[in-house]
């Protein structure tokens, strides 16, 4: 029974890496170009992305999951009820083609959305605390704008967002576990289902041991990470 | 004819009026220090030079050609700044260097980003000008194995590695312990015998006295006095610069 156990948590635990992985790797790098718009010059759009970053940070992850998943189904609905009412126009017919996303990908679309706007807003406290001089340095020797931004300012600015940024990451495979409430099947899920199929309690509470070694391994990787940088300061 | 020519140079922040019409000229291989109080506009007017400010009125002209007009800052291309602030060279109060560089990096850094010569070539030249600074045993540390003389020694041979016509050196000791300044100040010292054109802020009068060929007084963003050391230092014309002389003495 526990090697059934464990291989069923394994499964599970493999689509919560998934969610973890493919988060990272789209937020990430969406997250540094939200940090630039909430920095932007132009207010409109710093305004704008501004907003949006407090409706995201501002409301739970769960309920953005729900509305990412059930809402536009729900349009589409509607919509083709209007339709059937007598109502027309190109957008009512555009909006009643909205259906239900694939669960996954109405998953990875909240978690990547959510992610993105909690690291912009720490690459923004990172890119700020760098110095006038060391622009200003790289604007006296002639240097482009993105020849500064890349090759003077990214490496520091990662140096210093390292702690918060591993902070983040650790809560975030945590946060997979969301995932259950629209039915993707990650390690929660299935661990669940032991309760329902055999009566057993302990699967659930195994669980932790997948979430510990993973998060283990990751504060491994992060010191390592520090170490590795702490040849300069700055 | 003068290398550097500026005309009634005008730079306000807001309501604040910081330069109110600079003019003066620099010939070639000339040393040149802006004495003065703080909020004098010295740095202010540094600045304008490298472009870090923009000023709003007068002109700036390099070996008899017109380098910058003023207001003229939005119809210059990005491209055509950084053309224009390579004829100038900046040592930073603050040192400025890049902490994630070894010494030989954040010399050889700019010049190959900027293609100006093969890397070899460039490595070669960036460990002469290292040794001309007195460094070469710490071409490999990164800034932060070095004392702030030290580093100020490798951010002045980061300006030369560029060749720039006019290096500019803004209070470049005024971040040092005392015992530092002296090392940094005989660099400097060393460049003028190799013929460097220089503009110089200072609060170090003894080294002003010593190294220019001119000395400039300014005060409330205008020129107050300018001339050779000996007749701003020894025979001050205006109240002011005497006022100041005596003042920076007095801390003595």
């Amino acid at each position: 029974m526990f090697l059934e156990v464990s291989l069923k948590l394994l499964e599970g635990f493999y689509v919560t890496l998934q969610i973890f992985g493919l988060t990272l790797l789209f937020a990430l790098p969406l997250g540094l170009i939200i940090s630039f718009g909430s920095m932007s010059r132009f207010q409109p759009l710093k305004w704008f992305v501004k907003g949006f970053v407090w409706i995201i940070r501002g409301t739970p992850l769960m309920l953005q999951l729900i509305v990412i998943f059930y809402g536009p189904g729900l349009v589409g609905t509607w919509a083709t009820k209007a339709i059937a009412d007598g109502g027309s126009g190109f957008l009512i017919e555009w909006l009643s083609t909205w259906h239900v996303f694939d669960r996954f990908f109405a998953v990875m679309l909240a978690f990547v959305i959510n992610y993105a706007c909690y690291f912009s807003e720490i690459y923004r406290g990172g890119i700020e605390s760098i110095s006038r001089g060391q622009y200003e340095a790289g604007q006296v020797l002639g240097m482009t704008k993105s020849q500064i931004f890349f090759k003077v300012i990214l490496l520091q600015v990662i140096k210093r967002i390292v702690p918060p940024m591993s902070n983040e990451i650790i809560t975030l495979v945590k946060d997979t576990s969301l995932a259950r409430i629209v039915m993707v099947y990650e390690i929660i899920w299935n661990a669940q289902k032991f309760i329902k199929s055999d009566g057993l309690l302990w699967p659930l509470f195994y669980t932790a041991a997948y979430y510990l070694v993973f998060c283990g391994a990751l504060t491994l990787l992060f010191g390592y990470i520090e170490k590795k940088m702490s040849y300069f300061r700055s | 004819m003068p290398i550097l020519e500026v005309k009634n140079l005008v730079k306000s922040f807001g309501k604040t009026d910081v330069l109110k019409g600079i003019d003066f000229s620099l010939e070639k291989g000339e040393v040149l220090s802006i004495i003065g109080s703080s909020g004098s506009g010295k740095t202010t007017l540094l600045r304008c030079l490298n472009f870090l400010e923009f000023a709003e009125e007068g002109t700036i002209k390099l070996n008899d050609k017109i380098l910058y007009e003023g207001g003229n800052a939005d119809k210059m291309s990005d491209a055509n700044i950084r053309k224009a602030t390579l004829h100038f060279g900046l040592v930073f109060q603050s040192f400025n260097l890049f902490p994630q560089y070894t010494v030989l990096k954040n010399i050889t850094l700019a010049p190959s980003l900027l293609k100006l010569d093969t890397p070899e070539n460039i490595e070669a030249n960036a460990r002469k000008l290292i040794e001309r600074v007195g460094l070469s045993d710490k071409t490999d540390f990164y800034p932060c194995q070095l004392s702030g003389g030290q580093q100020q020694r490798v951010a002045i041979a980061r300006a030369l590695a560029l060749n720039p016509d006019i290096l500019c050196f803004d209070e470049p000791t005024s971040a040092l312990d005392p015992e530092l300044t002296g090392e940094v100040l005989k660099v400097i010292k060393g460049l003028k015998s190799a013929d460097s054109t220089m503009i110089i802020v200072t609060h170090e009068m003894e080294f002003a006295k010593n190294v220019s060929d001119k000395v400039m007084f300014m005060a409330d963003g205008v020129i107050c006095e300018m001339g050779t050391p000996e007749e701003v230092f020894d025979n001050p014309k205006s109240e002011r610069t005497k006022l100041f002389l005596n003042k920076s003495l007095e801390n003595i």
